[in-house]
């Protein structure tokens, strides 16, 4: 007998009802017996009902969906191991995954102890489902059971409800921690275990960078070096580039906006910019790679310039136009935020409207602005379509944005997007390379919203 | 000396004005070309090439000894040398072997199978049937006949031979073959031959994910803002979750990936390239983008709603749910569009999670492989064929066009229930 998790969740589901339903009647049933009031709704017991039912369960069910395959695939791997104790570690996982591949009938084969394997692995599977529908079926049939028996009408089920959810809406808010803690984990263990195969130091200061050739026959880690200075002067390199273009405009486009333009054009760039913001980054790789790229190219050799056709301005000029509505919007509320009454002064001492924009207007926007720029920096770090698409594979120790450069995250995607074996130096220095852009963006980031915040702060 | 001082300094503002002008038309100007160059690029892909051929095929041969279809019967058949052969039949001059080869080059490598599918679905009757189909031609007669591909290349360095060039006229001046509209693109999944290949595949895959990071992202983002709002104590936790949720919204998304893929992938071990560990991840992603939105929303309902339903002997929580929520949901909804909008133009992190797999089958579940448009249009832009890249175009333009109308939702339906208190 199979029971399919849709199955065991919608059962779980109509129990979970059916509580809601039976303790909103039975408190009413109660309460006349001892002709007496509710202390709450009675809809509040069936809610009561319900969440105490449905919750526990549900955590159990999600528990085993997630938890039970491995715990299976573990039975299984000790199980090839025990049977040919002299195959190594890797051999026995590829023994499992076979036998995982005949089980779910994806591939046939002739070889009698994996097709014996098999079946037993489909029987445990079959066994691991039944198992998982009646123990949650039942810890909800109990759970339910034992909360309808125990709801007196003296007992506040409202608080308890309450009290209940609002632990739940906690656990979500604190998702967020969670989620950074475990990027950080994560990122941290498997850039360690890539820190065991190859020197920290060599990582950090290596000016060479080549995961495939070996340089010296010597090295730890013979397949290749990890030297990521290359790779970060690429990244700031493009970063800098989309800098130069993003800043000004960005930054023009918000002061007239926020100080010159009528509602009737603000109404209509506005949102127009936003939709700049609102197009997917692979988009602005594609017209990188295929219109923008090209187009340098030509420029270059009209004026007998060598242009690599993965020059590191195009990449960065497009990333450039991807910011502008980024630092335009964020700016505009900035100088927007710039209490009224500073403006009214100076004009007021008879500035004009330019001098009071730069005299008065920027330096009180300065923190805010600084903030902006900042973000916009940590984002041109951190995009990946377009320098995937339009910036090269080789990491030049360059800063000519004519010739081609790596970024960290073209780095990470090629690293990764292969074929390879997920314990593999290669694999491993994507993590290492992963920390470190996101400990580079964490403190842009951090710095950048407390300058934004103090300046909130000033004027509030 | 005042009027020249005065002079210099209405300069100065004339000049900070052309700047603003000259930096925001140059934002639009960009913009515009954008999309132009991407459409110029793309427009055509809604067309594609067909030859028409009378092939008559006796349904016989498919049937099984008791009559019914038998379909592996159908699959065995040479479909490829019934095209073909029919063909020939408009060039009976072709004789050579590799005049013969190059023939075959004008037409789809997967004319055959698509003949078979065709006549599959007809589910014709037993006995002999004649009937006219429209097959694709390859996709370097079909680029040739949009005028995509330069023919004053020397011809060595052309993927089509003048001979072939030849034979494709001909039989447009006979009415066989012509640009039809391009039905595959929208009702197949990807294939290795551009005139099969399709967005359905990639289009359901994404759908897929963004319902799951729906599901993942927009509960807990509502529960979480409440949450901070209503019911968090001001202290050290409360403002670390702040931190927290404002740093994540700047984390960049290819972290993301790197985190489902060390943590979906390897110690959960969920499926590879599957919708639903790509929707968890952006759900991650999204998730700070709808709570900072969803708070907002909620501090923009004037607190005397809620006093008024406390002073009225309604609990914290009712207060919150059953007055503050409903009012809030306009906003709360328009900054999940916007987080929606932005996790399906997402492509960093579902490289990571292998969501970047050649995949022909049309994912049915949120654990089979699939594929989403950003990366159907990432793989297409990096293939060698240059049929693929009008496709790739054309999916963007589709791409961007569903993204502007999410955007102009969220905008319509925050002017419609934006109320001033």
């Amino acid at each position: 007998m199979t029971l399919p998790l849709s199955f065991v969740f919608f059962v779980l589901l109509g129990l979970s009802v059916y509580f809601y339903y039976h303790a909103k009647s039975g408190i009413v049933r109660k309460a006349a017996l001892l002709s007496d009031r509710t202390k709450a709704l009675p809809s509040h017991y069936g809610q009561q009902s319900f969440l105490w039912a449905f919750i526990p369960s549900f955590l159990v069910l999600l528990v085993l969906t997630i938890g039970g395959p491995n715990y299976i695939d573990q039975i299984f791997y000790n199980k090839i191991q025990e049977l040919n104790p002299t195959f190594n570690e890797s051999f026995v996982s590829l023994i499992l995954a076979k036998v995982i591949n005949v089980s779910n009938g994806k591939i046939s084969t002739g070889e009698e102890n994996i097709i014996m394997l098999a079946k037993d692995y489909k029987i445990a599977f079959e066994q691991l489902h039944f198992y998982r529908g009646l123990v949650v079926i039942l810890c909800a049939a109990l759970l339910g059971m034992i909360i309808s028996y125990r709801q007196k009408p003296g007992s506040n089920a409202r608080e308890q409800v309450e009290k209940f959810i609002v632990n739940i809406f906690f656990a979500s808010a604190v998702i967020a921690i969670f989620t950074t803690v475990a990027i950080i984990l994560s990122l941290f263990f498997e850039a360690l275990r890539f820190f065991n195969l190859y020197n920290f130091f060599d990582f950090i200061f290596g000016l060479h960078w080549a995961p495939n050739v070996a340089i010296r026959t010597d090295q730890v880690a013979a397949e290749g070096s990890f030297g990521m200075i290359p790779v970060l002067l690429g990244t700031l390199l493009i970063s800098f580039i989309a800098m130069c273009v993003a800043i000004p405009i960005g930054l023009f486009s918000a002061i007239y906006l926020a100080e010159f333009a009528t509602p009737k054009i603000r109404d209509f760039v506005k949102p127009t910019l936003e939709i700049l913001a609102g197009i997917p980054t692979v988009v602005y790789g594609y017209f990188a790679a295929l219109t923008a790229a090209p187009f340098f190219r030509e420029i270059g050799f009209s004026l007998g310039l060598d242009v690599s056709s993965e020059s590191a301005i195009a990449a960065g000029a497009v990333m450039g136009i991807m910011i502008i509505p980024f630092i335009s919007s964020l700016s505009d509320d900035v100088i927007r935020a710039v209490p009224q009454s500073l403006r009214d002064g100076s004009m007021g001492l008879g500035a004009t409207k330019a001098e009071t924009i730069y005299l008065v207007i920027l330096p009180a926007a300065i923190p805010g602005l600084v903030g902006a720029v900042l973000l916009a920096v940590s984002r041109a770090i951190g995009e990946t379509m377009i320098v995937v698409m339009a910036a090269g594979l080789s990491a030049n120790l360059t800063v000519n944005p004519l010739e081609s450069v790596t970024t960290v995250t073209v780095q990470i995607v090629s690293l990764l997007t292969g074929d390879t074996e997920f314990d593999d130096i290669k694999t491993l220095s994507a993590f290492g390379l992963g920390l470190a852009l996101f400990f580079f963006t964490l403190l842009l980031n951090i710095f950048a919203l407390s300058i934004s915040r103090r300046l909130a702060e000033r004027y509030d | 000396m005042i009027r020249k001082s005065i002079q210099s300094r209405r300069a100065r503002e004339t000049r900070l004005k052309i700047y603003g002008i000259t930096s925001i038309c140059f934002a639009l100007i960009m913009l515009a070309t954008l999309l132009i160059s991407i459409g110029l690029n793309g427009y055509s892909a809604l067309q594609q090439a067909y030859f028409k051929l009378d092939i008559s095929v006796n349904t016989e041969k498919f049937v099984d000894d008791s009559g019914a279809p038998d379909n592996n019967k159908m699959n065995l058949f040479n479909w490829d040398g019934l095209v073909q052969s029919a063909l020939r039949e408009f060039f009976p001059e072709v004789k050579d072997r590799d005049e013969k080869k190059e023939l075959f080059a004008i037409i789809s490598a997967n004319a055959g199978y698509d003949l078979k599918e065709i006549i599959k679905k007809k589910a014709l009757g037993s006995g002999s049937h004649t009937l006219s189909v429209w097959l694709h031609l390859s996709d370097d007669a079909d680029q040739y006949l949009k005028g995509r591909l330069s023919i004053d290349i020397p011809e060595e360095d052309r993927r089509i031979n003048n001979k072939q060039i030849a034979w494709v006229n001909s039989l447009v001046e006979r009415d066989i073959a012509k640009l039809k509209f391009n039905k595959t693109f929208f009702t197949s999944a990807d294939s290795r031959e551009p005139e099969s290949a399709g967005i359905l595949g990639s289009v359901i895959g994404s759908a897929l994910t963004l319902f799951v990071t729906i599901m993942f992202a927009l509960p807990l983002a509502v529960m979480a803002a409440i949450y901070l709002e209503y019911f968090a104590k001001p202290g050290k936790i409360t403002d670390f979750i702040e931190v927290n949720v404002n740093n994540l919204a700047a984390v960049p998304s290819i972290v993301f990936g790197l985190l489902g893929l060390s943590v979906f992938l390897s110690t959960f071990g969920l499926p590879r390239s599957a919708p639903l560990v790509g929707g968890l991840v952006l759900g991650l992603m999204t998730l700070p983008t709808i709570i900072i939105a969803s708070r907002a929303s909620i501090r923009s309902i004037p607190p005397s709603i809620r006093e008024a339903a406390l002073g009225l002997g309604a609990s914290k929580m009712q207060a919150a749910l059953h007055h503050v929520l409903p009012l809030a949901t306009p906003g709360i909804l328009t900054g999940t569009i916007i987080g929606m909008a932005q996790a399906l133009g997402e492509t960093a992190p579902l490289l990571m999670i292998g969501m970047v797999a050649f995949i022909i089958d049309i994912p049915t579940t949120f654990t089979s492989s699939a594929t989403a448009m950003p990366v159907q249009i990432y793989m297409w832009s990096d293939s060698a064929e240059r049929a693929f890249y009008e496709r790739s175009s054309l999916a963007i333009l589709f791409l961007v066009a569903f993204l502007i109308s999410m955007n102009l939702l969220a905008v319509v339906l925050r002017k419609k229930f934006e109320k001033k208190w």
